[in-house]
């Protein structure tokens, strides 16, 4: 057999692309002027190269902002995008769009509160309409217990400079007219707060950071399933995929709920359970709510999207899966806690519900860190909160893949502190992945 | 929703039940290192297929069942080892 050259393995001219140009109201009007005809795809559609120096596998929010940052803020531009299916109908499409940096261990506080730093900016960073709406998001408490946990919380973030201020029962009703301050079994003590919070068009934060990646040289390449990776004397040379070998320096895994799947491929077990998760969106009414809201005496969360539709979302199913569906009880028990908050809520129709897969770690807490084949790296263990992570998780990850080291906001996210008893424990549950 | 075949009670409804989690996990010999036990506490298989899991029946007999289940179709094949 004869060695393949460079030519044979290179795609025959790749298709025309255009530049998608700046979007701006003046560029509106321009392409209103020719009935819009002019408008050109916001990214290229790439044919796999044999080789890249990285390999992403995963097109959801966080393989698309990896490479991204990769492509944008670290130089490294020979980077492929790789995804089973089209870009963006993973979680990043799924999910209930809050974007918050309420967490409870400083580390996250710190990393989520960077995160929102970039959602701040991230519209003019992309040029790219993303509907980032810092609307607020309020969480109830019940109980004196509670609120002392909550004070002790809205502490830990005022100290490493996030905000979030207490609401009392007033404030609070002048804020969510429509809220049961005194329902029969869960009153309301009153808030807490965090202003900066909120939520972003999910799809358009895929579509977005894959416009910015393309522009800048990378590969995303759809309908390409990653089957294999293939190491030699312990170090990844790339990935099978049913589109053929892909060679690869590094590879990165961004598969999200599929991270022990695909990890196990390269022969590594990971301390994670896959679980669904569901959400839900209401028919369309007129505006109800102009915050993201929080039952603290449940798991609920409701805020009304641009359309209408009241979006809301509850607990995991509680049982490992891989379907992107969801349990009825849990449909139940949902719009349960949703009545009890906003009895309004009872008078309308669910319209649409829907599942994702969702990679719940053993501390409740992400892994971006170094695997233990060299070259091999992961982005993951998101739970249920990774959608707000999307600009630092990939911006982080983009450091770790371009230095070889963490990020200094993502130290305690290695995958090494499971062995090495430094689990960061924020729900404070212990190791039951399914119990927060 | 899932219905699970319960030996002691006949096929029941998911929301009778409490889920215990992995079933095939097994503690490692007193003397093993804490590596063994590391892995023994936080990592799982957690495959996308066949998985053998505990539910426990506490709305019924109040038994711990080890069901085998599909985690993509959400098949139940056996119970207790049993079809
Ligand atoms: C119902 C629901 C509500 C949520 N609500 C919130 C919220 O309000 N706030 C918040 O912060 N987070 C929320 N989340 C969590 C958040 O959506 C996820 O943590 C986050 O989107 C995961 O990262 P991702 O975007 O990269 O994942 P994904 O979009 O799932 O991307 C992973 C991609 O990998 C691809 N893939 C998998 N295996 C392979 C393979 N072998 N080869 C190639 N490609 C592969 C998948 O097709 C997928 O597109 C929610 C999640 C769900 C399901
Ligand atoms: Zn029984």
């Amino acid at each position: 057999m004869t060695e393949k050259t460079a030519q044979d393995v290179t795609p025959s001219a790749a298709p025309a692309f255009k530049s998608t140009g700046r979007y701006s109201a003046l560029r509106l009007l321009r392409e209103a002027l020719s009935g819009h005809r002019n408008w050109t795809r916001a990214w290229r559609k790439a044919e796999p190269r044999s080789e890249y120096e990285v390999v992403i596998i995963g097109g959801g929010g966080h393989g698309l902002a990896t490479a991204y940052y990769l492509a944008n803020h670290f130089g490294i531009t020979n980077v492929a995008v790789i995804e089973k299916g089209p870009i963006g109908l993973g979680n990043v499409g799924r999910n209930t769009t809050i974007i918050r940096s309420t967490y409870y261990t400083p580390e996250n506080i710190r990393f989520y509160d960077f995160s929102l730093k970039l959602w701040e900016g991230l519209e003019q960073e992309l040029n790219f309409n993303a509907m980032v709406s810092q609307r607020g998001c309020v969480y109830t408490y019940h109980t004196d217990g509670q609120r002392d946990a909550m004070t002790c919380r809205a502490n830990d973030m005022r100290l490493v400079g996030a905000d979030c201020v207490e609401l009392d029962r007033a404030a609070l009703k002048s804020l969510i007219p429509a809220i049961a301050l005194d329902n029969g079994r869960f009153p309301i003590m009153g808030a807490f707060m965090q202003p900066r919070g909120g939520t972003v068009r999910h799809d358009a934060v895929a579509w977005g950071y894959a416009r910015g990646a393309s522009e800048a040289g990378v590969d995303i390449i759809e309908h390409c399933e990653v089957t294999g990776v293939r190491q030699q004397g312990g170090r990844v040379t790339g990935v099978e995929t049913t589109r053929g070998f892909i060679g690869a320096g590094t590879v990165c895994l961004a598969v999200a709920g599929h991270s022990s799947h695909v990890a196990a491929m390269a022969g590594i077990r990971l301390p994670i359970e896959s679980h669904a998760l569901q959400a839900f969106v209401s028919e369309a009414i007129k505006p109800f709510l102009d915050v993201v809201l929080m039952f603290g005496a449940g798991h609920y969360y409701v805020s009304q999207s641009d359309k209408g539709g009241m979006v809301f979302g509850g607990n995991i199913d509680r049982h490992n899966t891989y379907a992107q569906r969801g349990t009825q009880w849990v449909a139940q028990e949902v719009a349960a806690e949703g009545v009890a908050l906003l009895p309004a809520l009872a008078n309308l129709r669910i319209l649409r519900q829907w599942g994702g897969v969702m990679d719940m770690t053993m501390d409740g807490s992400p892994i971006i860190s170094r695997l233990p084949v060299d070259g091999l790296v992961m982005n993951g263990g998101w739970c249920y909160g990774g959608f707000k992570a999307i600009p630092a998780g990939g911006y982080t990850t983009a450091h770790l893949i371009a230095h070889g080291e963490s990020h200094p906001l993502t130290t305690h996210m290695d995958l090494a502190r499971f062995a090495e008893g430094r689990t960061v424990d924020e729900p404070g549950t212990g190791p039951f992945p399914w119990a927060h | 929703m899932l219905r699970i075949p319960c030996p002691h009670c006949g096929t029941r409804d998911e929301v009778e039940f409490h889920y215990g989690g992995d079933a095939s996990v097994r503690r490692p010999a007193a003397d093993a290192d804490t590596a063994a036990y590391a892995a023994y506490v936080y990592e799982r298989t957690n495959p996308r297929g066949w998985h053998l899991e505990w539910w426990f029946h506490a709305a019924g007999c109040r038994q711990w069942l080890e069901v085998r289940r599909h985690t993509v179709s959400h098949a139940i094949d056996t119970v207790n080892g049993k079809p």
